[in-house]
C-alpha cells in the first residue's frame, strides 16, 4: 500500500545524492595485478622445490652447476646406508609418536572441551599450548634437562629412540589437541545428549557417538603429527644419543658442511611421496564432499516430487 | 483444533514437578519455584520467549540439568537425581540431533540396543516405527540424505521407539519452513495421539502451542505467568504481560466506577467501558481493559449509546490479505489497532489515511486486568 | 525400600561419572605436567646453579641438618653485562620483526586476492599453499642454498643474461637469512589472513559502495579493520617462532648473523655450559611472553 511508494522515493533520492565515483584504475588492471601478485608468490614458494628436483638429476659433483642429466645420485642414495637407516628410524619414530600424540591429544581435547570448569583448567590449557609457542630449542633443552635429571635419579632412560619419541610425542600432542579440539567444538553437543537420552552411559556415548564422528579429525591429526616428527631436527638433536640419527639430523649435518647432491635425491623422493599422498587425499575428500552435496540436493528434490 | 480429545483424558497425574528452582553460577535464576502436574495423555506446552527458562525446565525433566531445589516425580517415583540414561523419558531434540554416521534404521534402533532388547524384537519395533512415520522406504538412508520434514519424522520415531512414559519435544517444528510447519504440526499431533504418549513441548511460537497443546504454561523470567487451555489463555489472560505476549492486544488504563455482580464499568481517558461480567475488584481501583483487535468493529457513522466506542484518525493501514489492520489515533494520543476481515473483494471499508473512524465493540469483548 | 535402592543406584552412577571425569582430566594433566611444566621448572632451576666440572650444582645444600637455598645469578649477570648477549637478543627481535612485516606485506594482498578468487578454485589455491608445508622444511631451506650460493642458480642465470659480471654474494648474509625466514613463515601468515578475509561479508563492501565510498577507501575503512584479528593471529604465528629460530640462521645466515637460538645451542653443545644455556632460555621465554600477554589481552577485550 504505502511501502512501494516510500521505497521508490528512497531509490531516486539515493541516485541523486550519490556522487559519481571516479575510477582511477580499471577492473582489468586490478585483475592483472592480483593475478601476477599471486603468481609471484607461488613461484617464490615452489622455486626451491623445483630446483631441488631438477638438480637431483644433475650429473655434476657441483650441486648448483648443471652439466647433464643422470641418475647417479639416486644410485648413490641406494648405497648410502647411513641415510637409509636414518630414514627407517625416522619412519619408526614418526609412526609411534603420531599414535601417542593422537591418543593423548584426544584426551586433552576432551578434558578441555567437555569439562568447562575444573581446578587447574587454565594450567592444563596453557601447558598444552607451550610446545606450540615455545621455540624448538627451548622445548628440546628443557626436555633434555628433565630426562638427564630423571636418569640421574632412576638410571633411566638412556638417550636414544625412546627420548626422541617422548619429545616428538610432546610436540605432537599439542598439535593433535588443537586439531581434535576444533572438531569437538563444531560437533553438536546435542548428539551426546541424544545418546544419553536414549540410554547411553557416559563411556558408551564416547564409543558409539563421539569417537566415530571424530575419525576424520583423528586421521588428520595423525598425518600432521607424523609429518612434524618426520621433519624435526632440533628436538631430535637435543634428545638423541649415540647411534640414533634421524633422517633430518643426517641431512642437517651434511647441509651444514655445504651442498650435497644426495640431499637433492632424497628431497625428490620425499617430495614425490608427499605430493602423491596429499593430492590423493584431497581428491578423495573433495569427491566425498561432492557426493554428499548431491545426496542432500537429491533428498530435497525427492520430497517435492 | 487438535485439542478435541481433551475431554476423554483420564485425569491421572503422570508428571509432578514440585517447587523446582534452577540457579546457574550461583546467581542466575533460570527457573524460579515452578510446580506443575501433567496428566497421562496430555500435551502440555511451555511457551515463552528466549531466556524465559522453558528450555532449562525441559532439560531438568530430561535429566541434563539437576534442579537446585525441588523434586520431580514421574508416575509417583522420584526421578530428580536419576541420570538421563536411566529415565523412562525420551526427547525429540531441537534440530533433531540425528546421529549423522548412522542410517535411519540404526538411529531408531539406537535406544533399543542400549536396553539389550533381542535382535528380532528390535527389528520388529523399528519396522513398526518406520511404518508409523511413513519412512519404511528410507530405512537405509543417512540423515543428510533426507529432507527436513523427513528428518523430523526420524527424530520422532527415534524418541518414540523406546515407548517412553513421557515424550519431550524441544521446538519440534522450529527447523522447518513456514508452509511445511502447518502440515507437519497436524501429522505430529496425530502420531502422538495414536501412540497415546504424554508430551511436554517447548516452543516460542504461540500458534504452535495453541494448535498442538491441550494446556499451555506461559513462562516469563523463570516462573509460570498463567497455566490453562489455549482458549482460556487467549480469551481470559490474567495479566497485562500474558495478554500482551499472546497475540495482539489494546489495553486501556482506567478506574472502576461501578462494580456489580454481573457487570463493571471502567472509565478511561478514551471512553467508558461496560464490561458484561463481574470481577473481583472494587470501585475506584485502577485496572487495565484488554481488547483484542479482531473484536473491534469500525464504521464511518458515529455509534449510538454511551459505552464501548471511541473515535480516531486512521494513521496506518496494513494489508494482510485475509484481513487488514487499521491503526487509529484517538483524541488522547493513544493508538489502537483494529483488525477487520476482508470479507468482500472491495478492499476498503471506504476508510483511508486521515479519515475519522469510529471503533466499537460489545460488552463481552473485553477482559479487565487487575494486575 | 524402593527409594533406598534408587538412592544406591544414583550414588554408584555418580561415583562412576566422577571417576571417569577424573580419569579423562588426569591423564593429559599428568602427561603435560611431566613433559611440559616440570622441564621448564628444571630449566629455571639450572639457570640459577653453576657448573661444577661435569655436574650442575644443587640449589639446596644441607648445612647442620638445615636446608639452605643457594641461588646463583652469575649466568643472568653475564647476560646482562656482556654486550654480545644483549646485541644478540636485540638482533633476534629485529630479524623476527622484519620477517613479520615482510610476510604481512606479501601475504595480505595475496590472501585478499585469494579470497576474491572464484569459489571453485579457492580449495586448489589453498592446497598449493599447504603443499610445501607437508614436505620437509629442512629440505626446502637447504634448497635456498643451491639457489643463493656464489656459483648457484640465481647468480648463474643473472650472469648468463649479462645483467651482472661478478656473482653477488647473497649466501651467509642477512639477506639470505631473511629470504629463508620469510619463505618458511609466509604460509603461517597467509592461512589465518585467508581464513579471516574469506569470511568477510561482501555486503559490507556493497553497503559502503552504496553509500558512496570508493573501492580503495572501502578497503581501508572496512576490509582492513575487520581483518585485524587475522593480522594479529598471523603476526603472532610468525613472530614468536621466528625469535627462537635455529635451523634457518644456521644453514643460511652465516657466522655473522646473531640469533639467540644459535647462542643457546652453542652454549649447550659447544661450551657445555648448562646454567648459561638455561639462563638464555629463561630470558627468551620472558621475551616471548610479552607479546603473548598483549595478544591474550587483546583477545579477551575483543570477546568482551
Amino acid at each position: 500500500m504505502k511501502t512501494p511508494l516510500k521505497s521508490s522515493l528512497r531509490l531516486s533520492e539515493k541516485h541523486a545524492t550519490k556522487s559519481p565515483v571516479t575510477m582511477a584504475v580499471s577492473p582489468k588492471m586490478i585483475k592483472w595485478f592480483s593475478q601476477s601478485w599471486m603468481l609471484v608468490v607461488y613461484v617464490f614458494l615452489y622455486m626451491p622445490i623445483v630446483t631441488l628436483v631438477i638438480f637431483s638429476f644433475n650429473d655434476s659433483q657441483l650441486a648448483a652447476v648443471w652439466s647433464h642429466a643422470s641418475l647417479r645420485w639416486y644410485a648413490a642414495l641406494m648405497k648410502d646406508n647411513d641415510l637409509i637407516s636414518a630414514v627407517l628410524l625416522s619412519l619408526k619414530i614418526a609412526f609411534l609418536s603420531a599414535l601417542i600424540s593422537v591418543f593423548f591429544g584426544t584426551f586433552t581435547a576432551f578434558a578441555l572441551n567437555r569439562y568447562k570448569r575444573f581446578q587447574g583448567r587454565t594450567l592444563l590449557s596453557s601447558m598444552a599450548s607451550t610446545p606450540l609457542v615455545m621455540p624448538d630449542v627451548i622445548v628440546g633443552l628443557s626436555l633434555l634437562l628433565m630426562l638427564v635429571s630423571l636418569q640421574h635419579w632412576l638410571g633411566y632412560p638412556e638417550r636414544g629412540l625412546f627420548t626422541i619419541l617422548l619429545g616428538h610425542a610432546l610436540l605432537g600432542t599439542a598439535y593433535a589437541t588443537v586439531v581434535v579440539t576444533s572438531r569437538l567444538r563444531e560437533m553438536d553437543s546435542k548428539l551426546d545428549e541424544a545418546a544419553m537420552d536414549l540410554g547411553c552411559q557416559p563411556f558408551q556415548v564416547f564409543r558409539l557417538v563421539t569417537l566415530p564422528l571424530l575419525v576424520p579429525a583423528l586421521v588428520s591429526a595423525f598425518l600432521l603429527t607424523f609429518t612434524l616428527s618426520f621433519d624435526d631436527v632440533v628436538l631430535s638433536s637435543f634428545l638423541s644419543g649415540p647411534g640414533y640419527s634421524t633422517m633430518p639430523m643426517v641431512i642437517f649435518s651434511r647441509a651444514r658442511l655445504g651442498l650435497n647432491p644426495t640431499i637433492n635425491a632424497v628431497a625428490t623422493v620425499t617430495i614425490t611421496v608427499v605430493t602423491i599422498a596429499v593430492l590423493a587425499s584431497s581428491f578423495y575428500t573433495s569427491r566425498q564432499e561432492r557426493n554428499r552435496k548431491r545426496e542432500v540436493a537429491q533428498a530435497y528434490s525427492d520430497m517435492n516430487k | 483444533m487438535a485439542t478435541a480429545p481433551k475431554a476423554n483424558i483420564v485425569r491421572e497425574d503422570l508428571l509432578r514437578v514440585e517447587g523446582v528452582t534452577k540457579i546457574f553460577d550461583g546467581a542466575v535464576k533460570a527457573v524460579d519455584n515452578v510446580s506443575l502436574t501433567v496428566a497421562t495423555g496430555e500435551i502440555f506446552a511451555l511457551l515463552g520467549g528466549s531466556g524465559c527458562g522453558k528450555s532449562t525446565l525441559l532439560r531438568m525433566l530430561a535429566g541434563f540439568e539437576t534442579p537446585t531445589k525441588g523434586r520431580i516425580f514421574l508416575a509417583g517415583e522420584d526421578i530428580t537425581d536419576l541420570p538421563p540414561y536411566k529415565r523412562p523419558i525420551n526427547m525429540m531434540f531441537q534440530s533433531y540431533a540425528l546421529f549423522p554416521h548412522l542410517t535411519v534404521w540404526e538411529n531408531i534402533a539406537f535406544g533399543l540396543k542400549r536396553d539389550g532388547m533381542p535382535r528380532d524384537k528390535i527389528a520388529e519395533r523399528v519396522e513398526k516405527m518406520l511404518a508409523l512415520v511413513q519412512l519404511t522406504k528410507f530405512a537405509q538412508r543417512k540423515p543428510h540424505q533426507l529432507s527436513g520434514g523427513q528428518q523430523q519424522r526420524v527424530a520422532l520415531a527415534r524418541s518414540l521407539a523406546k515407548r517412553p512414559k513421557l515424550l519431550l519435544l524441544d521446538e519440534p517444528l522450529g527447523a522447518l519452513d513456514k508452509k511445511l510447519r502447518e502440515t507437519t504440526q497436524l501429522e505430529l499431533v496425530n502420531i502422538i495421539e495414536e501412540v497415546g504418549v504424554t508430551c511436554v513441548l517447548v516452543t516460542h511460537d504461540q500458534e504452535e502451542a495453541m494448535t498442538m497443546a491441550s494446556r499451555i504454561a506461559v513462562m516469563h523470567e523463570g516462573y509460570f505467568m498463567q497455566v490453562g487451555a489455549p482458549d482460556e489463555v487467549y480469551e481470559m489472560p490474567n495479566s497485562r504481560q500474558v495478554a500482551d505476549f499472546i497475540g495482539n492486544v489494546n489495553i486501556f488504563d482506567g478506574v472502576i466506577e461501578e462494580d456489580e455482580a454481573d457487570h463493571v464499568t471502567v472509565r478511561s481517558a478514551e471512553c467508558m467501558h461496560y464490561v458484561g461480567h463481574g470481577i473481583s475488584g472494587h470501585s475506584g481501583m485502577s485496572v487495565g481493559v484488554a481488547l483484542r483487535p479482531e473484536k473491534i468493529l469500525l464504521s464511518k457513522e458515529k455509534p449510538t449509546g454511551d459505552y464501548n466506542w471511541c473515535a480516531g484518525e486512521v494513521v496506518e493501514m496494513v494489508y494482510f490479505g485475509a484481513h487488514t489492520t487499521y491503526h487509529l489515533k484517538l483524541a488522547s494520543g493513544k493508538v489502537i489497532k483494529a483488525q477487520e476481515l476482508n470479507n468482500t473483494r472491495d478492499l476498503s471499508y471506504g476508510l483511508t489515511w486521515g479519515d475519522t473512524a469510529y471503533a466499537h465493540w460489545n460488552e463481552h469483548a473485553m477482559v479487565v486486568l487487575t494486575q | 525400600m524402593k527409594n533406598i535402592s534408587i538412592r544406591n543406584n544414583i550414588s554408584s552412577a555418580l561415583r562412576k561419572l566422577i571417576d571417569g571425569r577424573h580419569f579423562v582430566i588426569g591423564v593429559p594433566y599428568f602427561w603435560f605436567l611431566i613433559l611440559a611444566l616440570v622441564p621448564l621448572l628444571i630449566v629455571l632451576k639450572i639457570s640459577l646453579s653453576e657448573m661444577e666440572s661435569t655436574e650442575v650444582s644443587s640449589l639446596i645444600e644441607w648445612a647442620n641438618g638445615w636446608p639452605t637455598v643457594k641461588l646463583n645469578f652469575a649466568s643472568y649477570m653475564f647476560i646482562a653485562t656482556d654486550a654480545l648477549y644483549y646485541q644478540t637478543y636485540l638482533s633476534s627481535l629485529r630479524y623476527a620483526l622484519m620477517t613479520t612485516v615482510i610476510c604481512l606485506i606479501i601475504a595480505y594482498p595475496f590472501a585478499y586476492f585469494m579470497a576474491r578468487s572464484p569459489k571453485h578454485i579457492q580449495p586448489t589455491l589453498l592446497m598449493l599453499i599447504m603443499l610445501p608445508f607437508w614436505t620437509s622444511f629442512l629440505l626446502r631451506i637447504y634448497a635456498w642454498k643451491t639457489l643463493l650460493v656464489n656459483n648457484g642458480v640465481i647468480n648463474n642465470i643473472l650472469m648468463s643474461l649479462g645483467l651482472i659480471q661478478d656473482p653477488i654474494a647473497m649466501m651467509n648474509t642477512p639477506f639470505s637469512l631473511m629470504v629463508g625466514m620469510v619463505y618458511s613463515y609466509l604460509p603461517f601468515m597467509i592461512l589465518p589472513l585467508y581464513a579471516n578475509l574469506s569470511k568477510l561479508d561482501m555486503r559490507y563492501l556493497e553497503a559502503a559502495a552504496d553509500l558512496g565510498t570508493s573501492p580503495f577507501k572501502a578497503f581501508w575503512l572496512i576490509t582492513v579493520p575487520l581483518s585485524k584479528a587475522g593480522i594479529i593471529a598471523g603476526s603472532m604465528l610468525v613472530f614468536i617462532p621466528a625469535v627462537g629460530e635455529y635451523v634457518i640462521p644456521e644453514l643460511l645466515g652465516g657466522s655473522d648473523t646473531l640469533m639467540i637460538g644459535r647462542v643457546l645451542w652453542d652454549e649447550f653443545f659447544s661450551n657445555n655450559d648448562w646454567p648459561m644455556a638455561s639462563a638464555v632460555a629463561v630470558v627468551m621465554i620472558l621475551l616471548i611472553m610479552l607479546p603473548m600477554a598483549i595478544y591474550n589481552k587483546y583477545q579477551a577485550e575483543s570477546k568482551a
